[in-house]
Protein backbone atom coordinates (compact mmCIF):
# COMPACT_ATOMS: atom_id res chain seq x y z
CA UNK A 1 0.00 0.00 0.00
CA UNK A 2 1.29 3.45 -0.92
CA UNK A 3 1.41 5.59 1.45
CA UNK A 4 0.61 9.20 1.47
CA UNK A 5 2.28 12.14 3.30
CA UNK A 6 2.75 15.58 3.29
CA UNK A 7 6.51 16.23 2.96
CA UNK A 8 8.83 18.90 1.48
CA UNK A 9 10.43 17.73 -1.93
CA UNK A 10 14.20 17.33 -0.41
CA UNK A 11 12.44 14.94 2.29
CA UNK A 12 10.81 13.16 -0.22
CA UNK A 13 13.64 12.78 -2.20
CA UNK A 14 16.01 12.02 0.65
CA UNK A 15 13.57 8.83 1.52
CA UNK A 16 13.39 8.12 -2.32
CA UNK A 17 17.36 7.81 -1.61
CA UNK A 18 16.93 6.04 1.24
CA UNK A 19 14.60 3.35 -0.26
CA UNK A 20 17.36 2.91 -2.78
CA UNK A 21 19.89 2.52 -0.49
CA UNK A 22 23.45 3.19 -2.55
CA UNK A 23 26.42 2.05 -1.63
CA UNK A 24 28.14 5.22 -1.28
CA UNK A 25 27.49 8.64 -0.88
CA UNK A 26 29.77 11.26 -0.90
CA UNK A 27 28.32 15.64 -0.82
CA UNK A 28 28.91 18.73 0.27
CA UNK A 29 25.65 21.08 1.94
CA UNK A 30 24.81 23.80 -0.27
CA UNK A 31 21.29 25.82 -0.07
CA UNK A 32 18.74 24.63 -1.07
CA UNK A 33 20.34 20.88 -1.44
CA UNK A 34 20.89 21.18 2.27
CA UNK A 35 17.99 19.74 3.56
CA UNK A 36 18.01 16.79 1.61
CA UNK A 37 21.44 15.64 2.61
CA UNK A 38 20.70 16.87 6.30
CA UNK A 39 17.76 14.41 5.75
CA UNK A 40 19.83 11.41 4.36
CA UNK A 41 22.16 11.80 6.90
CA UNK A 42 19.66 11.56 9.92
CA UNK A 43 18.58 8.15 8.13
CA UNK A 44 22.31 6.82 8.08
CA UNK A 45 23.02 8.25 11.55
CA UNK A 46 19.51 6.54 12.78
CA UNK A 47 20.68 3.10 11.37
CA UNK A 48 18.05 3.04 8.68
CA UNK A 49 19.88 3.04 6.10
CA UNK A 50 22.90 1.05 4.78
CA UNK A 51 25.13 3.59 2.70
CA UNK A 52 28.43 5.00 3.52
CA UNK A 53 28.38 8.45 3.51
CA UNK A 54 31.36 10.06 2.83
CA UNK A 55 31.64 13.66 4.02
CA UNK A 56 33.94 15.85 1.68
CA UNK A 57 35.21 19.04 1.89
CA UNK A 58 34.03 20.70 -1.29
CA UNK A 59 32.00 19.54 -4.21
CA UNK A 60 34.67 19.10 -6.61
CA UNK A 61 35.90 16.05 -4.02
CA UNK A 62 31.82 14.88 -3.39
CA UNK A 63 31.66 14.34 -7.42
CA UNK A 64 35.66 12.81 -6.93
CA UNK A 65 34.84 10.27 -4.65
CA UNK A 66 31.71 9.48 -6.38
CA UNK A 67 33.49 8.61 -9.01
CA UNK A 68 35.75 6.36 -7.33
CA UNK A 69 33.24 4.29 -5.59
CA UNK A 70 31.75 4.25 -8.86
CA UNK A 71 34.51 2.67 -10.41
CA UNK A 72 35.29 0.49 -7.41
CA UNK A 73 31.68 -1.05 -8.38
CA UNK A 74 29.31 0.93 -5.84
CA UNK A 75 26.02 2.02 -6.56
CA UNK A 76 26.57 5.61 -5.88
CA UNK A 77 24.35 9.03 -5.46
CA UNK A 78 24.72 12.55 -4.60
CA UNK A 79 23.17 15.66 -4.20
CA UNK A 80 23.95 19.46 -5.23
CA UNK A 81 22.80 22.96 -6.03
CA UNK A 82 23.99 25.95 -8.15
CA UNK A 83 27.97 26.84 -6.75
CA UNK A 84 28.21 23.07 -5.93
CA UNK A 85 27.55 22.03 -9.47
CA UNK A 86 29.84 24.49 -10.61
CA UNK A 87 32.48 23.20 -8.87
CA UNK A 88 31.72 19.80 -10.03
CA UNK A 89 31.90 20.54 -13.41
CA UNK A 90 35.71 18.96 -14.46
CA UNK A 91 34.59 15.69 -12.86
CA UNK A 92 30.85 15.80 -14.29
CA UNK A 93 32.77 14.86 -17.84
CA UNK A 94 35.01 12.59 -15.92
CA UNK A 95 31.74 10.85 -14.67
CA UNK A 96 29.85 10.54 -18.18
CA UNK A 97 32.92 9.96 -19.98
CA UNK A 98 33.42 6.66 -17.85
CA UNK A 99 30.51 5.83 -17.76
CA UNK A 100 29.85 5.73 -14.28
CA UNK A 101 25.90 5.36 -13.26
CA UNK A 102 25.95 8.26 -10.71
CA UNK A 103 22.66 9.49 -9.69
CA UNK A 104 22.34 13.04 -8.09
CA UNK A 105 19.79 14.99 -7.34
CA UNK A 106 19.94 18.95 -7.96
CA UNK A 107 17.64 21.31 -6.56
CA UNK A 108 18.43 24.15 -9.13
CA UNK A 109 19.33 27.11 -8.00
CA UNK A 110 20.84 30.24 -9.42
CA UNK A 111 24.20 31.03 -9.79
CA UNK A 112 26.86 33.74 -8.70
CA UNK A 113 27.32 36.94 -8.93
CA UNK A 114 25.49 38.25 -7.77
CA UNK A 115 25.08 35.98 -5.08
CA UNK A 116 21.42 35.05 -4.85
CA UNK A 117 20.35 31.33 -3.01
CA UNK A 118 16.70 31.27 -4.63
CA UNK A 119 15.69 28.94 -7.88
CA UNK A 120 16.25 29.71 -11.64
CA UNK A 121 18.20 26.59 -13.86
CA UNK A 122 21.31 28.27 -14.29
CA UNK A 123 23.03 26.09 -12.50
CA UNK A 124 21.66 22.66 -14.36
CA UNK A 125 21.63 24.68 -17.80
CA UNK A 126 25.58 24.86 -17.57
CA UNK A 127 25.78 21.25 -17.60
CA UNK A 128 23.61 20.40 -20.30
CA UNK A 129 26.56 19.52 -22.48
CA UNK A 130 28.26 17.36 -19.91
CA UNK A 131 26.78 14.04 -20.97
CA UNK A 132 24.85 13.64 -18.10
CA UNK A 133 21.19 12.72 -18.29
CA UNK A 134 19.13 15.16 -17.14
CA UNK A 135 15.31 14.91 -15.83
CA UNK A 136 13.39 17.72 -14.79
CA UNK A 137 10.56 17.32 -12.45
CA UNK A 138 7.53 19.32 -11.64
CA UNK A 139 6.61 19.02 -8.25
CA UNK A 140 7.70 16.84 -5.62
CA UNK A 141 6.22 13.27 -6.36
CA UNK A 142 8.00 13.81 -9.62
CA UNK A 143 10.84 14.54 -7.95
CA UNK A 144 10.56 11.55 -5.52
CA UNK A 145 9.39 9.38 -8.51
CA UNK A 146 12.26 10.50 -11.02
CA UNK A 147 14.82 9.53 -8.26
CA UNK A 148 13.48 5.88 -7.72
CA UNK A 149 13.62 5.81 -11.28
CA UNK A 150 17.07 7.70 -12.34
CA UNK A 151 18.66 4.63 -10.87
CA UNK A 152 17.03 2.13 -13.56
CA UNK A 153 18.10 4.40 -16.03
CA UNK A 154 21.54 5.07 -15.38
CA UNK A 155 22.55 1.24 -14.44
CA UNK A 156 21.35 0.00 -17.70
CA UNK A 157 23.55 -1.97 -19.50
CA UNK A 158 22.69 -0.50 -22.79
CA UNK A 159 23.92 3.15 -21.49
CA UNK A 160 25.48 3.46 -18.02
CA UNK A 161 24.92 7.03 -18.05
CA UNK A 162 24.86 9.61 -14.55
CA UNK A 163 21.69 11.41 -14.15
CA UNK A 164 20.34 14.31 -12.82
CA UNK A 165 17.10 14.65 -11.72
CA UNK A 166 16.29 18.64 -11.17
CA UNK A 167 13.66 20.56 -9.46
CA UNK A 168 13.20 23.96 -8.07
CA UNK A 169 15.13 25.00 -4.98
CA UNK A 170 12.34 26.34 -2.32
CA UNK A 171 9.53 26.25 -4.94
CA UNK A 172 9.48 22.52 -4.33
CA UNK A 173 12.59 21.77 -2.17
CA UNK A 174 11.63 23.34 0.94
CA UNK A 175 7.49 23.27 0.27
CA UNK A 176 5.66 20.48 2.08
CA UNK A 177 2.95 19.48 -0.44
CA UNK A 178 1.14 15.88 -0.77
CA UNK A 179 3.73 13.13 -2.15
CA UNK A 180 2.79 9.18 -2.43
CA UNK A 181 5.47 6.69 -1.03
CA UNK A 182 6.18 3.72 -2.57
CA UNK A 183 6.82 0.81 0.21
CA UNK A 184 10.42 0.17 0.66
CA UNK A 185 10.53 -3.36 -0.41
CA UNK A 186 9.07 -2.09 -3.93
CA UNK A 187 11.60 0.62 -4.62
CA UNK A 188 14.17 -2.34 -3.53
CA UNK A 189 12.61 -4.51 -6.34
CA UNK A 190 12.36 -2.24 -8.90
CA UNK A 191 15.54 -1.03 -8.72
CA UNK A 192 17.41 -4.16 -8.01
CA UNK A 193 20.62 -5.93 -7.41
CA UNK A 194 23.23 -2.89 -8.41
CA UNK A 195 26.57 -4.88 -10.19
CA UNK A 196 29.15 -2.54 -11.79
CA UNK A 197 30.24 -4.08 -15.46
CA UNK A 198 33.86 -3.80 -14.31
CA UNK A 199 34.67 -2.98 -10.86
CA UNK A 200 38.34 -1.79 -9.95
CA UNK A 201 37.70 -4.13 -6.59
CA UNK A 202 37.40 -6.77 -8.41
CA UNK A 203 41.25 -8.10 -7.66
CA UNK A 204 41.06 -11.32 -9.99
CA UNK A 205 40.43 -9.00 -13.12
CA UNK A 206 42.58 -6.21 -12.70
CA UNK A 207 42.28 -3.07 -14.87
CA UNK A 208 42.67 0.37 -15.34
CA UNK A 209 40.20 3.23 -15.36
CA UNK A 210 41.22 6.79 -16.62
CA UNK A 211 44.13 6.25 -19.00
CA UNK A 212 44.98 8.57 -21.86
CA UNK A 213 43.80 8.20 -25.22
CA UNK A 214 45.61 10.57 -27.75
CA UNK A 215 44.60 11.86 -31.25
CA UNK A 216 45.01 7.92 -32.62
CA UNK A 217 41.65 7.16 -30.36
CA UNK A 218 40.31 9.85 -29.05
CA UNK A 219 37.14 10.35 -31.12
CA UNK A 220 36.45 7.00 -31.58
CA UNK A 221 35.61 7.03 -28.08
CA UNK A 222 33.97 10.65 -28.23
CA UNK A 223 31.87 9.21 -31.10
CA UNK A 224 30.77 6.19 -29.48
CA UNK A 225 29.83 8.81 -26.41
CA UNK A 226 27.49 10.73 -29.10
CA UNK A 227 26.15 7.28 -29.59
CA UNK A 228 25.29 6.24 -26.89
CA UNK A 229 23.00 9.14 -26.41
CA UNK A 230 20.67 7.85 -28.89
CA UNK A 231 19.35 5.01 -27.00
CA UNK A 232 18.47 6.71 -23.73
CA UNK A 233 15.11 7.84 -24.98
CA UNK A 234 13.91 4.12 -25.33
CA UNK A 235 15.29 3.63 -21.62
CA UNK A 236 13.53 6.17 -20.38
CA UNK A 237 10.22 5.21 -21.88
CA UNK A 238 10.59 1.31 -21.04
CA UNK A 239 11.34 2.21 -17.38
CA UNK A 240 8.40 5.13 -16.77
CA UNK A 241 6.53 2.05 -18.26
CA UNK A 242 7.55 -0.18 -15.53
CA UNK A 243 7.24 2.21 -13.47
CA UNK A 244 3.67 3.08 -14.22
CA UNK A 245 2.74 -0.61 -13.61
CA UNK A 246 4.04 0.00 -9.83
CA UNK A 247 2.92 3.47 -9.24
CA UNK A 248 0.09 4.05 -11.27
CA UNK A 249 1.72 7.12 -12.53
CA UNK A 250 2.17 8.02 -16.13
CA UNK A 251 5.93 9.57 -17.30
CA UNK A 252 7.42 10.10 -20.62
CA UNK A 253 10.12 12.28 -22.48
CA UNK A 254 7.75 15.25 -22.10
CA UNK A 255 4.43 16.22 -20.79
CA UNK A 256 1.80 17.91 -22.85
CA UNK A 257 -0.97 19.43 -21.66
CA UNK A 258 -4.28 20.11 -23.51
CA UNK A 259 -1.83 20.88 -26.85
CA UNK A 260 -3.39 18.35 -29.23
CA UNK A 261 -5.67 20.63 -31.13
CA UNK A 262 -4.28 23.85 -29.73
CA UNK A 263 -2.81 27.00 -31.61
CA UNK A 264 -0.72 28.65 -29.22
CA UNK A 265 1.23 26.98 -26.74
CA UNK A 266 3.89 27.70 -24.06
CA UNK A 267 7.34 24.85 -23.15
CA UNK A 268 7.64 25.20 -19.69
CA UNK A 269 10.13 23.71 -17.34
CA UNK A 270 9.62 22.62 -14.23
CA UNK A 271 7.36 24.24 -11.41
CA UNK A 272 6.68 26.77 -13.35
CA UNK A 273 4.14 24.41 -15.65
CA UNK A 274 1.83 23.98 -12.56
CA UNK A 275 0.99 27.89 -12.72
CA UNK A 276 0.76 27.63 -16.35
CA UNK A 277 -1.72 24.99 -16.81
CA UNK A 278 -4.08 26.77 -14.98
CA UNK A 279 -3.71 30.06 -16.91
CA UNK A 280 -3.90 27.75 -20.05
CA UNK A 281 -7.51 26.17 -18.45
CA UNK A 282 -8.88 30.07 -18.31
CA UNK A 283 -8.16 30.61 -21.78
CA UNK A 284 -9.75 27.40 -22.58
CA UNK A 285 -12.90 28.05 -21.25
CA UNK A 286 -13.14 31.27 -23.13
CA UNK A 287 -12.53 29.49 -26.31
CA UNK A 288 -8.91 29.68 -26.91
CA UNK A 289 -7.16 26.74 -28.07
CA UNK A 290 -3.65 27.12 -26.00
CA UNK A 291 -1.55 24.36 -24.80
CA UNK A 292 1.46 23.46 -23.02
CA UNK A 293 4.77 21.08 -23.18
CA UNK A 294 6.99 20.53 -20.12
CA UNK A 295 9.86 18.40 -21.05
CA UNK A 296 11.30 15.61 -18.73
CA UNK A 297 13.80 14.41 -20.62
CA UNK A 298 16.08 17.41 -21.24
CA UNK A 299 19.24 15.50 -21.94
CA UNK A 300 19.96 14.02 -24.20
CA UNK A 301 17.39 16.02 -25.82
CA UNK A 302 14.51 14.36 -27.49
CA UNK A 303 15.14 16.72 -30.76
CA UNK A 304 12.66 14.71 -33.17
CA UNK A 305 9.51 13.96 -30.73
CA UNK A 306 9.65 17.73 -29.61
CA UNK A 307 9.61 18.88 -33.21
CA UNK A 308 6.60 15.95 -34.10
CA UNK A 309 4.77 17.42 -30.79
CA UNK A 310 5.11 20.94 -31.60
CA UNK A 311 5.10 21.04 -35.32
CA UNK A 312 1.40 21.54 -35.72
CA UNK A 313 1.03 25.01 -33.66
CA UNK A 314 1.00 28.21 -35.14
CA UNK A 315 2.90 30.26 -32.55
CA UNK A 316 5.20 28.90 -29.44
CA UNK A 317 6.61 30.56 -26.95
CA UNK A 318 9.57 28.83 -25.07
CA UNK A 319 9.93 30.25 -21.39
CA UNK A 320 13.37 30.29 -19.81
CA UNK A 321 14.34 30.19 -16.65
CA UNK A 322 17.79 30.96 -17.15
CA UNK A 323 19.75 33.12 -20.30
CA UNK A 324 22.72 32.24 -22.19
CA UNK A 325 24.63 35.03 -22.00
CA UNK A 326 26.53 36.69 -24.87
CA UNK A 327 23.36 38.28 -27.21
CA UNK A 328 21.73 34.58 -26.96
CA UNK A 329 18.80 32.99 -26.22
CA UNK A 330 17.68 31.22 -23.13
CA UNK A 331 18.80 27.08 -23.33
CA UNK A 332 15.63 26.03 -23.92
CA UNK A 333 14.92 28.34 -26.83
CA UNK A 334 17.58 27.28 -28.28
CA UNK A 335 16.82 23.35 -28.34
CA UNK A 336 13.05 23.94 -29.18
CA UNK A 337 14.28 26.03 -32.39
CA UNK A 338 16.78 23.38 -33.42
CA UNK A 339 13.46 20.65 -32.71
CA UNK A 340 11.39 22.95 -35.09
CA UNK A 341 14.05 24.11 -37.76
CA UNK A 342 13.96 20.73 -40.24
CA UNK A 343 10.32 21.52 -40.92
CA UNK A 344 8.84 23.69 -44.00
CA UNK A 345 5.51 24.65 -42.07
CA UNK A 346 6.58 25.24 -38.44
CA UNK A 347 5.22 27.60 -35.47
CA UNK A 348 6.32 31.01 -35.04
CA UNK A 349 8.33 31.15 -32.08
CA UNK A 350 9.32 33.48 -29.36
CA UNK A 351 11.36 33.47 -26.06
CA UNK A 352 10.97 34.71 -22.36
CA UNK A 353 13.16 34.77 -19.56
CA UNK A 354 11.62 34.92 -16.46
CA UNK A 355 11.63 34.02 -13.17
CA UNK A 356 15.73 34.73 -12.39
CA UNK A 357 17.26 34.05 -9.30
CA UNK A 358 13.72 32.78 -7.26
CA UNK A 359 11.52 36.38 -8.89
CA UNK A 360 7.79 34.81 -8.54
CA UNK A 361 6.28 33.83 -11.65
CA UNK A 362 2.75 34.55 -11.36
CA UNK A 363 -0.40 33.51 -13.53
CA UNK A 364 -0.33 37.15 -15.56
CA UNK A 365 2.75 36.44 -16.36
CA UNK A 366 1.39 33.34 -18.40
CA UNK A 367 -1.81 35.39 -19.70
CA UNK A 368 0.36 37.98 -20.50
CA UNK A 369 2.63 35.26 -22.67
CA UNK A 370 -0.86 33.63 -24.04
CA UNK A 371 -2.14 37.49 -25.15
CA UNK A 372 1.11 38.06 -26.62
CA UNK A 373 0.56 34.67 -28.58
CA UNK A 374 -2.69 35.82 -29.99
CA UNK A 375 -1.23 38.69 -31.49
CA UNK A 376 1.09 36.98 -33.53
CA UNK A 377 -1.19 34.47 -34.90
CA UNK A 378 -3.99 37.12 -35.85
CA UNK A 379 -1.33 39.84 -37.09
CA UNK A 380 1.55 36.77 -38.20
CA UNK A 381 4.04 39.18 -37.18
CA UNK A 382 6.04 38.94 -34.40
CA UNK A 383 7.45 42.34 -32.08
CA UNK A 384 10.89 40.71 -29.80
CA UNK A 385 12.12 37.38 -30.15
CA UNK A 386 13.71 37.61 -26.97
CA UNK A 387 12.41 39.64 -24.33
CA UNK A 388 12.39 39.26 -19.95
CA UNK A 389 9.31 39.31 -18.25
CA UNK A 390 8.44 40.44 -14.70
CA UNK A 391 11.37 42.75 -14.84
CA UNK A 392 11.18 46.48 -13.59
CA UNK A 393 12.27 49.00 -16.84
CA UNK B 1 48.74 -3.10 -36.35
CA UNK B 2 45.02 -1.74 -37.60
CA UNK B 3 43.47 0.76 -35.24
CA UNK B 4 40.12 0.01 -34.24
CA UNK B 5 36.47 2.06 -35.11
CA UNK B 6 34.39 3.56 -32.51
CA UNK B 7 32.23 0.16 -32.63
CA UNK B 8 34.68 -1.45 -31.02
CA UNK B 9 36.52 0.57 -28.50
CA UNK B 10 35.36 -0.41 -24.63
CA UNK B 11 33.14 1.90 -22.98
CA UNK B 12 34.13 4.39 -20.55
CA UNK B 13 37.76 4.03 -22.25
CA UNK B 14 38.47 1.17 -19.41
CA UNK B 15 41.42 -0.96 -19.98
CA UNK B 16 40.36 -4.56 -19.17
CA UNK B 17 43.32 -6.24 -19.00
CA UNK B 18 46.43 -5.71 -16.67
CA UNK B 19 50.00 -5.46 -17.52
CA UNK B 20 49.71 -4.05 -20.98
CA UNK B 21 51.68 -0.85 -20.23
CA UNK B 22 55.09 -2.96 -21.35
CA UNK B 23 53.15 -2.55 -24.97
CA UNK B 24 53.64 0.68 -24.69
CA UNK B 25 57.14 2.13 -25.28
CA UNK B 26 57.85 5.81 -23.33
CA UNK B 27 61.88 5.52 -24.29
CA UNK B 28 61.52 7.90 -27.43
CA UNK B 29 60.28 10.81 -24.95
CA UNK B 30 63.59 11.07 -23.23
CA UNK B 31 65.64 14.44 -24.13
CA UNK B 32 68.48 13.25 -21.52
CA UNK B 33 69.42 10.00 -20.69
CA UNK B 34 70.76 8.53 -17.45
CA UNK B 35 74.09 6.33 -18.03
CA UNK B 36 75.07 4.19 -15.51
CA UNK B 37 78.71 4.45 -14.22
CA UNK B 38 79.20 1.36 -13.02
CA UNK B 39 83.02 1.58 -10.87
CA UNK B 40 80.97 4.29 -8.81
CA UNK B 41 77.70 2.07 -7.80
CA UNK B 42 77.58 0.48 -4.37
CA UNK B 43 74.37 -1.36 -5.25
CA UNK B 44 72.24 0.59 -2.78
CA UNK B 45 69.36 0.09 -4.97
CA UNK B 46 67.90 4.22 -4.45
CA UNK B 47 67.57 4.51 -7.81
CA UNK B 48 65.42 1.49 -8.57
CA UNK B 49 63.33 2.67 -5.48
CA UNK B 50 62.89 6.42 -6.80
CA UNK B 51 62.59 5.38 -10.49
CA UNK B 52 58.82 6.29 -11.35
CA UNK B 53 58.52 3.38 -14.22
CA UNK B 54 60.38 0.35 -14.09
CA UNK B 55 63.56 1.60 -15.94
CA UNK B 56 66.01 0.46 -13.45
CA UNK B 57 66.31 -3.27 -14.17
CA UNK B 58 67.23 -5.81 -10.98
CA UNK B 59 69.37 -8.79 -11.69
CA UNK B 60 69.79 -11.69 -8.61
CA UNK B 61 69.22 -8.32 -5.95
CA UNK B 62 71.76 -6.57 -7.35
CA UNK B 63 71.68 -3.34 -9.93
CA UNK B 64 71.81 -4.26 -13.52
CA UNK B 65 71.81 -1.80 -16.68
CA UNK B 66 68.55 0.68 -17.55
CA UNK B 67 65.80 -0.37 -19.23
CA UNK B 68 66.11 2.24 -22.30
CA UNK B 69 62.69 1.66 -23.36
CA UNK B 70 60.56 3.02 -21.12
CA UNK B 71 63.01 5.24 -19.37
CA UNK B 72 61.76 8.79 -19.93
CA UNK B 73 64.94 10.94 -18.81
CA UNK B 74 63.49 12.56 -15.76
CA UNK B 75 66.83 11.95 -14.09
CA UNK B 76 65.34 11.40 -10.52
CA UNK B 77 68.14 8.35 -10.20
CA UNK B 78 70.91 10.56 -10.85
CA UNK B 79 69.68 13.32 -8.68
CA UNK B 80 69.28 10.49 -5.43
CA UNK B 81 72.41 8.40 -6.41
CA UNK B 82 74.52 9.04 -4.16
CA UNK B 83 77.32 7.66 -5.15
CA UNK B 84 80.81 6.37 -4.12
CA UNK B 85 82.99 8.87 -2.15
CA UNK B 86 81.36 11.98 -3.79
CA UNK B 87 81.34 10.46 -7.11
CA UNK B 88 77.72 9.84 -8.58
CA UNK B 89 77.23 6.83 -10.45
CA UNK B 90 74.42 7.91 -12.45
CA UNK B 91 75.37 10.98 -14.61
CA UNK B 92 72.60 12.54 -17.28
CA UNK B 93 73.80 13.20 -20.91
CA UNK B 94 72.41 14.75 -23.72
CA UNK B 95 70.55 12.29 -26.09
CA UNK B 96 72.33 12.25 -29.46
CA UNK B 97 70.62 13.63 -32.43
Amino acid sequence: MPKIVAATGNEGVANALRQVTPDVCAAYPITPQTELMQRFSSFVSNGQVQTELVLVESEHSAMSACVGASAAGGRVATATSSQGLALMWEILYIASGLRLPIVMPVVNRSLSAPLNIHCDHSDAMGARDSGWIQIWSENAQEAYDNTIQAFRIAEHLDIRLPVMICYDGFIIGHSISRIEYLEDGEVQNFVGEFRQVNPLLDIEHPLSYGPLILPDYYMEYRKAQDEVASKVSKIVLDVADEFKKLSGRKYGLFETYRLDDADIGIVILNSAAGTTKDVIDEFRDRGIKAGLLKPRLYRPFPYVEMGEALKYLKAICVLDRSDAFGGSFGQMFLDISTSLYPYDKKPLLINKIYGLGGRDYLPEHAEHVLNELIEITRSGKVKAYKEYIGVRE
Amino acid sequence: MKLKGWKEVTPGAVILEAGNAIEFKTGSWRAFKPVWKKEHCIQCLLCWLYCPDMAIKVKDGRRAEFDYDFCKGCGICALECPGKKGIKAIIMVEEEK
